[in-house]
């Protein structure tokens, strides 16, 4: 077993008077897909924001490769190879594929003293990536509008990949999704581990998170209920985790089936 | 979960045309709108003399104007931001131009140059409210419009007593920058062109054998020039997509590292800059400055730019799209004159072309989008 890319150590934030995470300790490491569960509430996505350098956090360490992180904010966070992938803002509808995939990344060519942006470069680079995700684009020149949610999530992921993400964030990528693109979005992620990535999977669907994952964190009313391996846990336990168990189990028994 | 990804074409995806393809484009509502005028006014003022050579000096010019502030509205419309002041902005520019060259007698480029270094200050200002307290730039943009033309009207007033201030001409007269706005260019193409008989000369009095039209006024160099630099900018650079990103959805776009409040600011200065280019040929056209000049510029820029094809909302334009928008409308208002109708019908007519040229743009984008 390697050395954990990232170690989130004992994590806490405050807002205020509200404690929002109360003391959460993930290990990610490169090529793994680890899944953070946890219901709404939880503190996900103080936790991604923390990670992602939005937030800094009240107490406890970040050590990124052994050393000690700090992020002054996200652009710090992108630079180290932390790269996160947001639900809905991702990519801009009215804006084409190539434009999104390089948008802040532009390529530059130079003419003089003049740089202009590299078309050509672009939706080569574009459609090359786009296939390897398995993404038939009718052009580069198409409108991200007219992708469905699984392949703009797909299209994100892409981008973060190409442009050196370490550490992929997915903020509930499947949670809008039917169940086919669902199903893309989980070969993208397997797709992108198995280059060395570490994926960091935050959802609140049980069988999407087995379905890909290979460690799994329960998040709880902030805190960490410690982390399974895959084949340690399953799915019913990590459902009753990240409920609480009591008053589920007890609605279950009054519906005959799992929530 | 690994299969190997299928790239085969989605059987519900329609192949389209390529015919289609081309036709699918910003400009196109532009494009037909202005076929449409053309053919109009080609047909009922042909012989009116709309399009003998000071016909169509006649009409360039106008649109020349209304491009000049298209150009800015439209950049800025696409980051997603209004700028109401720019009626205004034409109007304190003018102004400022006139206390600093004739009444405090400085030379007339040192007067522009501090006219153009104030009013984009003014821009940043704008914009820099605008990204400072998230309100909407209608709102604020619309205090500036109000601010600059109050300060327009008080300043020559209480400098000068008057709300006119005259005697530009003569104060710029042989000033390099000046005539940078105010000259004309190609004097020697249309002195042959006279002599040649291909357009009209003086037949009596001092100018005698020299054209009616003697050259390319810089008001029509300086529309042609920005559309040209706005067109790269958008299309061809890496600020270009900043502008289309920012306006599309600036919280993606700050997201995946887009500066987006920079882009926004540069637009309102950018704008500025429009309207002061603007400002600045028309005292030197007319040798004075007005307090009411550029009334209601700022819709009828805005008007150029939806007609061209703009998204109201941001994020989508062109500005090529704006410069025919500011052509239909130059065409339209003189075209009408040349066709002898009555001038009030200018509205309704305008009024009937934003309507269709919007319901085809709304259509265009929609196939673009995937919505239908």
């Amino acid at each position: 077993m390697s050395d954990p890319l990232i170690q989130m150590k004992n994590i806490e934030k405050h807002f205020g008077s509200v404690i929002a995470l109360a003391g959460v300790s993930v290990d990610i490491h490169a090529g793994e897909c680890h899944c953070l569960l946890g219901d709404n509430g939880a503190g996900k996505s103080t936790f991604i924001k923390t990670l992602s350098g939005v937030h800094k956090p009240t107490k406890g360490e970040i050590l990124f490769e052994g050393r000690d992180m700090h992020f002054a904010d996200p652009r710090d966070a992108i630079a180290a190879g932390i790269a996160t992938v947001h639900q809905h803002l991702a990519m801009i509808p009215l804006m084409s594929v190539s434009r999104n995939f390089f948008m802040g990344n532009e390529p530059v060519r130079k003419v003089g003293p003049f740089s202009f942006f590299d078309h050509d470069l672009a939706n080569r680079v574009t459609m090359t990536e786009m296939e390897k995700m398995g993404i038939v684009l009718r052009g580069p020149d198409q409108a991200v509008g007219t992708l469905s949610g699984g392949e703009r999530q797909t299209v994100a992921i892409a981008r973060a990949v190409h442009f050196g993400a370490r550490v992929l964030i997915l903020d509930e990528p499947t949670s809008a999704l039917g169940v086919r693109q669902t199903a893309n979005v989980l070969a993208t992620i397997d797709k992108v581990r198995k280059q060395g990535v570490a994926v960091v999977f935050i959802t609140h669907n049980v069988r999407h998170a087995m379905a890909v994952g290979d460690r799994f964190t329960v998040l709880n009313r902030g805190r960490t209920y410690g982390t399974a391996l895959r084949g340690e846990i399953t799915p019913e336990e990590l459902q009753d985790m990240m409920a609480g168990g009591q008053e589920l189990a007890t609605l279950e028994g009054s519906l005959g089936t799992t929530v | 979960m690994a299969d190997t990804p299928q790239l085969v074409m989605d059987e519900r995806i329609k192949q389209i045309s390529p015919m289609r393809r081309a036709l699918i484009r910003p400009e196109l509502g532009g494009i037909v709108g202005t076929v449409a005028v053309f053919v109009f006014f080609g047909l009922f003022a042909f012989d009116s003399g709309m399009f003998n050579s000071q016909g169509i000096m006649n009409w360039s010019v106008v649109s020349a104007q209304f491009m000049i502030i298209a150009v800015g509205a439209c950049l800025l419309m696409i980051a997603g931001e209004f700028d109401l002041s720019v009626g205004s902005m034409i109007g304190f520019a003018g102004m400022m131009i006139a206390i600093f060259g004739v009444t405090l007698g400085w030379p007339m480029w040192i007067a522009i140059l501090v006219t153009f270094a104030l009013c984009v200050s003014i821009g940043a200002l704008n914009g820099f409210i605008v990204v400072r307290t998230g309100l909407p730039s209608f709102i604020v943009t619309l205090a500036f419009l109000f601010i600059l033309r109050g300060f327009t009207i008080f300043l020559p007033q209480t400098i000068e007593r008057k709300t006119i201030i005259g005697g530009i001409r003569e104060a710029a007269e042989g000033d390099w920058l000046a005539n940078l706005f105010g000259g004309t260019i190609g004097k020697g193409l249309f002195t042959w062109m006279g002599e040649a008989g291909m357009i009209a000369t003086f037949e009596r009095g001092t100018r005698a054998g020299e054209p009616v039209v003697d050259g390319i006024p810089m008001l029509i160099v300086w529309a042609l020039g920005l559309v040209a630099v706005g067109h790269v900018l958008l299309t061809r650079t890496r600020f270009g997509n900043w502008i289309f990103a920012a306006g599309g959805d600036a919280e993606a776009a700050r997201n995946s590292g887009v500066p987006v409040n920079r882009v926004k600011i540069t637009m309102f200065m950018f704008t500025a800059f429009c309207a002061t280019v603007f400002a600045a040929c028309q005292v030197m056209e007319f040798g004075s400055a007005g307090a009411d000049r550029g009334l209601l510029k700022e819709f009828e820029a805005i008007i150029a730019v939806v007609i061209g094809g703009a998204l109201l909302t941001g994020g989508y334009g062109s500005v090529i799209g704006a410069a025919l928008g500011a052509l239909i409308f130059g065409v339209v208002q003189q075209g009408l004159f040349f066709a002898g109708v009555e001038s009030s019908l200018f509205r309704v007519f305008l009024g009937v072309i934003l309507l269709f040229a919007v319901i085809l743009n709304t259509y265009i984008r929609r196939i673009i989008t995937g919505e239908r």
